[in-house]
């Protein structure tokens, strides 16, 4: 390493990745992804990485993803709840597809994909 | 990218405790259930709160597992890693408020700390340079060789108020001045890694944690000196924190960061581990500096002082690892931040070591000038199974006792040595009403006896005489005009000897003196140790109305000092009786005295 530039962008990339460490924050959007035996045998998983890998990419930083158990609506899973403040949305039946449009409206545009959600399913 | 990171302690006190077999555990059933894509392991320095260990940390959620077990691996991955469940009978009991999870900085032990010169202990893989750069390591190196000249990082570090934080507390700022004014064709930069107090182990923590944040501080403090050679004094019974050092020294230099011509600047620098043989007098400077030359370690006078003549007779300056575990922060963050924590005249925090009779073992973070009562009462979680507090010493051998009814005193440098104390490396041990005051005098001056190098009369012969007169007092031969002779032995040594060992020597035992003067006088007059530790003041006795004759304590005797038959009383023969203690333990009734 050669110069100050060189050092910047190892501590980007590192960034990324250490920010794991700092979710016990307050205040932070919280992403839940249900991953009980309901959760996993509907797909659960995929859904998890996908939250992972669009955070990563689009390089968000004050957001935790995280894994919850099951809250009982076992027949929607893959359940996801997005937490921020008092504000809690569920989402249901989730893919990897979904996520994206959850990451780009939500987490960052900040309106929730009402289409999505437990209330669109009654 | 790894979605979830499980930091399991890798520190000295959690590897003996089995870390080791945790992380391994960890890899084989996170591979056995497919997340070796999704979770990270990583092998991290001391958190901190020893006495719980082997500690485990999973985030995002920030989940603290304490007292992990190999066999518990399983179930955290199965449970926590893989479904989401938080195993919470594994959580520190701390943290678990009914439904909720309290975060760790809420925690009594946490709250009350500030972590600076511990910030990346247990938040970081110490072998993993990049980890250290994502927390803007060597950002300070950088902006120090780019932005500041070297009279700009030494006013900085004379601004922020730091002081030695190994013992003697000297401004660093003005230590560094007087080597960058000295002429030289070569300057040295040495890290004093000799921790010798019985203890104390936050440099030993840092290096096993942090070790960059050594490397790092100790190149700026080169730059602004003037020096291009660096040496670590590292005692060899550290091996953890010599590895993580010696590897961290291999990757900085692989980076640029260590060597020729550093970020593109011209400045050169390069660093060297010695390993030290353990020898407590090593960590007086001039000592040290001899012992890397090669030769026997003994003091020489001062002055002239390092700063003018030190290694190989070239301007040096040396510092403790805590310090230089300051100084990135302090040039990022800037000196009035430093400045902004502690008191008028110590700033910034100080690592303690607490030991002793406390909950809560480990090692404490705080701002300068908490009181005492905050870190045993609060941090510490108090005294165990419902013991009174009694006194904690500080500083080591070097240092002096604070009473119970001194516990309001802040730990800063001046009110320490105020009370007779003195800061000394940061070692904290805590005693109850079991201890008793004249044992521990006795127990720190062995040490010193032991330690001293043997070159100046009044330490090498002076502390043998003073311990022989201790050891006159706690078996049972002590005069009244002992204690004159103490203080006039202990004043003439404090006076005379050539450098800090012997100085400092007898503060243990005046201080105690001091303040326990009591109990000396029990030990002297009584012919009684109030604590019941001094075994030649010590006798054991049946009472002849409690014993059953059940024969027990016959039977463990060691040295068959008891005598008696079935269903009668027992009798102890004094002059067989070996005052261990085994046949209290064992009698069933109570009917065991020691008095």
């Amino acid at each position: 390493m050669k110069s100050l530039r060189e050092l910047q962008a190892i501590r980007d990339k590192m960034k990324a990745s250490v920010n794991t460490r700092e979710g016990a924050g307050e205040g932070k959007m919280r992403i839940l992804v249900g991953m009980a035996t309901c959760g996993i045998a509907a797909g659960a998983r995929p859904v998890l990485n996908a939250f992972s890998e669009e955070i990563l990419k689009r390089d968000i930083h004050d957001v935790i993803v995280s894994q919850t158990g099951c809250i009982g609506i076992c027949q929607f899973e893959p359940v996801v709840e997005v937490i921020e403040g008092d504000k809690k949305t569920t989402y249901v039946k989730m893919d990897p597809e979904k996520v994206k449009r959850v990451v780009v409206e939500h987490v960052i545009g900040k309106n929730p994909v009402t289409e999505f959600t437990i209330g669109a399913m009654k | 990218m790894y979605r979830s990171h499980v930091m399991v302690c890798g520190g000295t006190g959690c590897t003996s405790s089995g870390s080791e077999k945790i992380i391994e555990e960890f890899n084989r059933e996170i591979a056995a259930v497919g997340l070796n894509e999704e979770v990270k392991v990583i092998r991290t320095g001391c958190f901190g709160l020893c006495a719980l260990g082997p500690i485990v940390v999973v985030y995002p959620e920030g989940s603290f597992y304490s007292m992990v077990k190999a066999e518990d691996v399983k179930e955290i991955v199965d449970e926590h890693l893989l479904k989401g469940r938080v195993v919470t009978r594994l959580l520190y009991d701390e943290t678990v408020h009914g439904e909720t999870i309290k975060s760790l900085n809420e925690t009594e032990f946490y709250r009350h700390q500030m972590r600076v010169a511990l910030r990346n202990c247990g938040r970081i893989d110490p072998d993993n340079i990049e980890e250290y750069i994502g927390y803007d390591g060597y950002a300070a190196l950088g902006k120090v060789l780019t932005e500041m000249t070297p009279d700009d990082v030494i006013k900085v570090i004379t601004d922020s108020g730091l002081r030695g934080r190994g013992g003697g507390g000297f401004p660093t700022g003005r230590k560094w001045r007087l080597a960058a004014v000295n002429e030289s064709d070569q300057k040295y930069v040495c890290c004093n890694a000799d921790e010798g107090d019985p203890g104390a182990f936050m440099d030993r923590s840092i290096l096993e944690g942090d070790p960059h944040s050594v490397i790092e501080a100790m190149a700026i403090a080169a730059y602004a000196i003037g020096a291009t050679k660096g040496y670590v004094y590292i005692r060899a019974e550290y091996p953890i924190a010599v590895q993580r050092l010696q590897k961290a020294i291999e990757d900085a230099r692989a980076y640029g960061l260590l060597g020729k011509d550093i970020f593109g600047t011209g400045f050169n620098f390069d660093l060297e581990i010695k390993l030290g043989a353990g020898a407590f007098v090593c960590g007086e400077e001039t000592a040290l500096m001899r012992s890397i030359e090669g030769n026997r370690g003994e003091p020489r006078p001062r002055p002239p002082y390092p700063a003018l003549k030190g290694l190989f007779g070239k301007p040096t300056i040396l510092n403790n690892v805590e310090t230089y575990a300051n100084i990135p922060q302090i040039i990022l963050k800037g000196a009035d931040w430093f400045a902004s924590m502690g008191t008028e005249k110590s700033k910034g925090t100080k690592v303690f070591a607490l030991g002793g009779k406390i909950k809560n073992t480990g090692l404490v973070e705080i701002p300068m000038g908490t009181t005492l009562r905050t870190v045993i009462e609060d941090i510490g979680g108090g005294i165990p199974n419902g013991k009174q507090f009694k006194a904690a010493q500080t500083g080591g051998p070097s240092g002096g006792c604070i009473p119970a009814s001194l516990i309001d005193t802040p730990m800063d440098y001046d009110s320490l040595l105020a009370i007779g104390s003195m800061m000394g490396s940061g070692g904290l041990i805590v005693m109850d009403e079991d201890t008793c005051m004249v044992d521990i005098a006795k127990f720190f001056l062995q040490f010193t006896v032991e330690e001293s190098c043997g070159k100046c009369a009044p330490c090498r012969i002076g502390t043998k005489r003073l311990l022989e007169l201790l050891d006159k007092i706690t078996s049972g031969n002590g005069e009244m005009e002992d204690l004159d002779k103490i203080e006039e032995l202990a004043t003439f040594i404090k006076e005379n000897s050539q450098c800090g060992l012997g100085q400092s020597a007898p503060n243990p035992v005046l201080s105690t003196l001091h303040y326990f003067r009591d109990e000396y006088i029990s030990h002297i007059k009584d012919k009684k140790c109030p604590a019941g530790v001094c075994k030649s003041l010590l006798t054991y006795r049946i009472m002849a109305d409690k014993c059953k004759g059940c024969t027990l304590c016959k039977r463990v005797c060691p040295v068959g000092a008891i005598s008696g038959e079935v269903r009668n009383p027992h009798a102890i023969d004094p002059a067989k009786c070996i005052k261990c203690g085994a046949c209290m333990a064992g009698c069933k009734f109570g009917a065991i005295v020691r008095e």
